[in-house]
């Protein structure tokens, strides 16, 4: 990474640092909303920006990681993050690893179809297995009953609130931080450069010996897993779980961050989870038609930003900087 | 010594015998070209012997063995590769790219994740000193769809140099460049593969280029061959002055 481009981290990351100190407890559990859908956009864009394959399926991961939390805390009693994260990304790998078998050995819109059909199972289960899922009532994961760091961390009574967010904040930052670097480290790896080569180019990929299907299915299993993340940390946030978080809409919402933000580029589907979380919340606050307005701004996106805002925005910065040079060589 | 051989090697296509009965041989450290007229069966014999196509009958060996049945893969493990008729490259990625990736690939590092591919140093040294011998290595940085079309051509030759086979297969390096790019590419493609002791099979239209370079000269027509010997002698046949150059000795 370039200099400028460390530069702009570092201040990416003390503007997040400090967020909670000026903006509030209600901005920075929305920032917090932001920063968990972020990993899953991340988790996504492995596959649809670096490996090419559009899944309409996300919300399967999404939807396994806050199962897991709900159901680990109503039948086992389990009250540690620490141990939600590994029963969930367990789970979520365990999931990803099974789907992949199915939706891997094909691409474009087969995959697409494969990958939306098998999440739709999934909810059809979390629907009609309600005596364990709750149905559509769902599943309470109240944050009183959460702990932080092994135990030394916890929430308990009804003033806690506001403590729950600060430092559920900071725990999501720092998994987030985490998610983002290592993501970063997979795509510069001679892994992630691989599954670009597949994806730009699968014919001449598989005559260098590489084994497609054996690397797609690894990007599936990464890219479920982060996504799985995403949900185990959201749901003690929204404090319940029902099977609208494995439908279809959520899928797209998924595939609507990366849009938004720009999939062919490392930041956009981080800048668009967190933009498409704040436009969500606005447009619903604002109007009963919100669906319209996100719809606009779909429209308005494929339309007129196909490369998305970061996309588009790095775009624009090196017209400028040709220019500039060519003026001021 | 044979390096490569088939026997009775067949594929059809219909009622096209694209490849019909095929013995052929390459043997080792010769610079071969592989001439015809469109649909004389070049490229669906290249397409058999680096497993892009299934034969209907007959055996490919590598040595002794046979690798008929092979995978693309175990293939290019028992040193077979090819470049492509159309050029075939990772657009999206750098020039320098292009080639670490064949590089990793053959030293079976394209699994490792937790590591920066731009820190392998040995990779990145290798890749630029194959780049600046193919006479690119001003463009490295560039993305591989930004080159010209005579660069691509190259650097596709250099993708499949870099797996460091026994035996390289070029399907038409110089398609679709200028005539003075042909050349340009032609010397370059021959001194690096022949600096490097390839064996290297190459599918040519232009007889000018394939008498310059060659060392032995196979020609087919329709699915057959048609004959099979050094330059000078393929030159004075007449069925290939008949059915290739349309003339008479």
């Amino acid at each position: 990474m370039s200099r400028r481009g460390l530069g702009g981290v570092a201040a990416v990351l003390a503007l997040l640092l400090v967020f909670p100190f000026f903006a509030g407890t209600y901005q920075t559990q929305l920032l917090m909303y932001g920063l968990t859908l972020a990993i899953a956009a991340l988790g996504f864009n492995l596959l649809l920006g670096y490996t090419g394959l559009l899944s309409f399926g996300h919300s399967a991961f999404l939807g396994t990681g806050a199962y897991t939390v709900a159901l680990m805390m109503r039948y086992l009693g389990v009250s540690s993050l620490e141990l939600f994260i590994l029963g969930g990304v367990v789970c979520s790998a365990a999931l990803a690893a099974l789907l992949g078998v199915v939706c891997v050995r094909h691409t474009r819109i087969f995959f697409a179809i494969l990958t939306l059909a098998l999440s739709q199972v999934l909810w059809t289960l979390a629907y009609k297995f309600f005596w364990i899922t709750g149905g559509t009532d769902g599943l309470r994961v109240p944050f009183s009953q959460l702990t932080l760091l092994g135990g030394l961390v916890s929430f308990p009574g009804a003033d806690a609130f506001a403590k729950f967010i600060t430092y559920y904040y900071y725990y999501v930052l720092v998994v987030f931080c985490a998610c983002t670097a290592l993501m970063w480290l997979i795509v510069h790896s001679p892994f992630g450069k691989t599954l670009q080569a597949i994806r730009d180019n699968e014919t001449r990929a598989r005559f260098l010996g590489v084994r497609i299907w054996r690397y797609r299915w690894l990007a599936f299993v990464v890219s479920g897993i982060f996504t799985g993340l995403a949900g185990i940390l959201w749901v003690p946030l929204n404090g319940l779980v029902t099977p609208d978080v494995l439908y279809w809409p959520q899928s797209g919402k998924i595939v609507f961050f990366a849009v938004l933000g720009g999939f062919r580029n490392f930041a956009g589907p981080i800048v668009g989870a967190v933009i498409f979380n704040y436009l969500e919340v606005y447009a619903v606050a604002v109007t009963q038609y919100w669906q319209i307005t996100l719809g606009l701004v779909l429209i308005a996106l494929v339309t007129f930003l196909p490369a998305g805002i970061v996309g588009s925005a790095v775009r624009l910065g090196g017209r400028l900087k040709k220019k500039g040079s060519e003026q001021f060589p | 010594m044979s390096l490569l051989r088939t026997e009775k090697l067949k594929k059809h296509f219909g009622e096209t015998r694209a490849v019909d009965g095929v013995d052929f041989t390459v043997n080792e450290g010769e610079f071969l070209s592989l001439v015809g007229t469109n649909g004389a069966g070049k490229t669906t014999l290249v397409n058999l012997i680096s497993a892009f196509l299934l034969p209907d009958s007959g055996r490919i060996f590598v040595g002794d063995r046979d690798i008929t049945h092979a995978s693309v893969d175990e293939r290019i493990r028992s040193g077979i590769a090819r470049s492509f008729q159309l050029v075939n490259l990772f657009d999206d990625l750098s020039v320098l790219d292009n080639v670490a990736l064949s590089i990793f690939a053959r030293e079976g590092k394209t699994k490792r994740i937790f590591a920066l591919a731009d820190r392998d140093a040995a990779v990145a040294q290798e890749a630029s000193g194959l780049l600046e011998q193919f006479g690119i290595g001003g463009k490295a940085q560039a993305a591989a769809r930004d080159l010209a079309q005579g660069e691509r051509k190259l650097l596709d030759v250099a993708i499949a140099y870099a797996l460091r086979p026994k035996l390289l297969f070029l399907d038409e390096p110089t398609s679709g460049v200028s005539t003075r790019d042909k050349a340009q590419i032609m010397d370059t493609v021959s001194s690096v593969v022949r600096g490097g002791g390839i064996t290297a099979v190459v599918i040519e239209h232009d007889m000018d280029v394939v008498f310059k370079y060659s060392d032995r000269v196979v020609v087919m027509h329709e699915g057959r061959f048609l004959a099979d010997g050094p330059p000078e002698e393929i030159r004075r046949n007449s069925d290939v002055a008949k059915y290739l150059l349309g003339t008479d000795v």
